[in-house]
């Protein structure tokens, strides 16, 4: 595929890592934002090919990792509904609510259906008049247009049996709650490169300077990681904190200003919880009132009980990078994809599921405790 | 979740404001694609594609640039070990 194999060579990749370890004096952290980059980093082994020098740890960037659980448990209290046809990317089926997940409304009889796009769920609405189509609004600013959109074709069309359940967030606000903790070992940024390739990076400038933290926003291939990786360390190295776009085929400083000029046109920054690290302020979005009519949360007026997170599962510190997923007690063990605790195992953007896949040492390998 | 895959636009079938589309090549793979955020985008151009809305143009000269760099890094070396 053009524009992908070729940022796929190895020898290349082997050339970043050699100039990586030519200019490295000092070991440095950075934390890739995005899920889809961890999982391409665990994938190509892009983290045993880095200097020993340089550690990633892994941000929080899986839109569906975050959801909390108060939305999911709406989510199967609208599902289960039998006049409701629940539309869902088909990653947030298995992610566990406090009482089943999305699969098992599916198999007890609700009409659940996968779609690729919300476009596809604006589609099935206008199919399907005598019923209530709501799609799971879940993502970062690279589903926001979509999303968006989907709303405009909706209100275009004049339908009134679709709705959204919105769990929008935003990506910069949860790097600024991630540099403000106590608890930060962040020294450099690889920011999310779809994300900005919606919303440009001048938001990120004032951060990079307050913070005093280089960022470098990156692609998803081996040679855009390990150009960021470079990138970032360059800098570090020369004592600058600026922000510096490795992803220049698809992102501009400004963005996409169409596709920005629709979300706001649609959506409003709220307050947002983030499952397993809390309320973040300005961190979502939500419908706008003129919108009212197409939110699934005022339509229905839901109200489901607050449930606790599970205990067993330590998403919020896997989330914020705080610990790798190998390191708690029940990865691999009570907690598998095909048994999930927690979302970071379910989502094909979550760490625990990407550890799971390409790092997972062998059985007995693990048994005779050799790795 | 935030995956977005480059593909060719083979042909462009709506051209409504809202409703622009196209169909798009991701190597054999040909799907409809909303193209309403990528008014500039003419077929044959690369679009990044997620979850059935392009969101941007590929730039084919800063494509090369990952490439370039890398050339550059090398040849910094090259000057540093021979002067």
């Amino acid at each position: 595929m053009k524009f992908v194999d070729e940022f796929r060579d190895g020898t290349a990749a082997r050339r970043y890592a050699h100039a990586l370890a030519r200019i490295i004096t000092r070991p440095w952290t950075l934390m890739e934002v995005c899920g889809g980059q961890t999982h391409a980093i665990l994938r190509f082994g892009l983290d045993a090919l880095l200097p020993d020098g340089v550690r990633l740890i892994h941000g929080p960037g899986c839109p569906v990792c975050v959801t909390p659980l108060a939305l999911i448990d709406k989510a199967l209290a609208l599902a289960a509904r039998p006049n409701v046809t629940f539309c869902s990317f088909g990653d947030m089926l298995r992610v566990p609510g406090s009482a089943g997940d999305l699969q098992g409304v599916k198999a007890a009889g609700g009409d659940v259906r996968v779609v690729y796009s919300p476009l596809d769920a604006v589609r099935v609405a206008a199919a399907l008049p005598d019923r209530e189509v709501i799609f799971f609004a879940v993502g970062f600013e690279t589903t926001a247009p979509a999303n968006a959109m989907a709303v405009m074709h909706a209100a275009a069309q004049g339908l009134r049996n679709f709705s959204l359940l919105v769990a929008h967030v935003l990506v910069p606000p949860a790097m600024e709650a991630i540099l403000a903790s106590p608890r930060c070992r962040v020294q450099g940024f690889l920011a999310a490169g779809h994300v900005c390739t919606v919303m440009g990076y001048a938001a990120y400038e004032p951060i990079a300077r307050a913070y005093r933290v280089p960022i470098v926003v990156t692609g998803f291939e081996p040679l855009d990681l390990l150009q960021g990786i470079y990138m970032c360390v360059r800098q570090l190295e020369a004592g600058r904190a600026e922000v510096e776009n490795q992803y220049a085929r698809s992102v501009r400083r400004q963005g996409n200003t169409g596709a920005q000029r629709m979300i706001t046109e649609v959506f409003e920054v709220v307050p947002r919880a983030w499952r397993g690290i809390g309320e973040i302020p300005h961190s979502g979005l939500a419908l706008r009132p003129q919108y009212a009519h197409f939110d699934a949360e005022r339509r229905f007026r839901l109200t489901v009980p607050g449930a606790p997170e599970p205990e067993e599962c330590i998403s919020g510190l896997i989330l914020q990078g705080v610990h790798a997923p190998p390191e708690c007690a029940e990865f691999g063990r009570r907690c598998t994809p095909e048994h999930p605790l927690g979302a970071p195992m379910v989502s094909s953007e979550g760490a625990c599921a990407a550890y799971y896949r390409f790092r997972r040492p062998a059985p007995e390998a693990a048994e005779e405790g050799r790795v | 979740m935030c995956l977005a895959i480059p593909g060719r636009i083979v042909t462009i079938t709506d051209d409504g404001e809202l409703t622009r589309r196209g169909r798009v090549d991701f190597s054999g793979i040909v799907r409809e694609v909303n193209l309403a955020f990528v008014p500039e985008a003419a077929v044959g151009d690369y679009v990044i594609v997620h979850v059935g809305v392009a969101l941007s143009v590929v730039d084919q000269r800063e494509a090369e640039r990952v490439f370039e760099y890398l050339r550059e890094i090398d040849e910094v070396r090259e000057l540093e070990a021979d002067p």
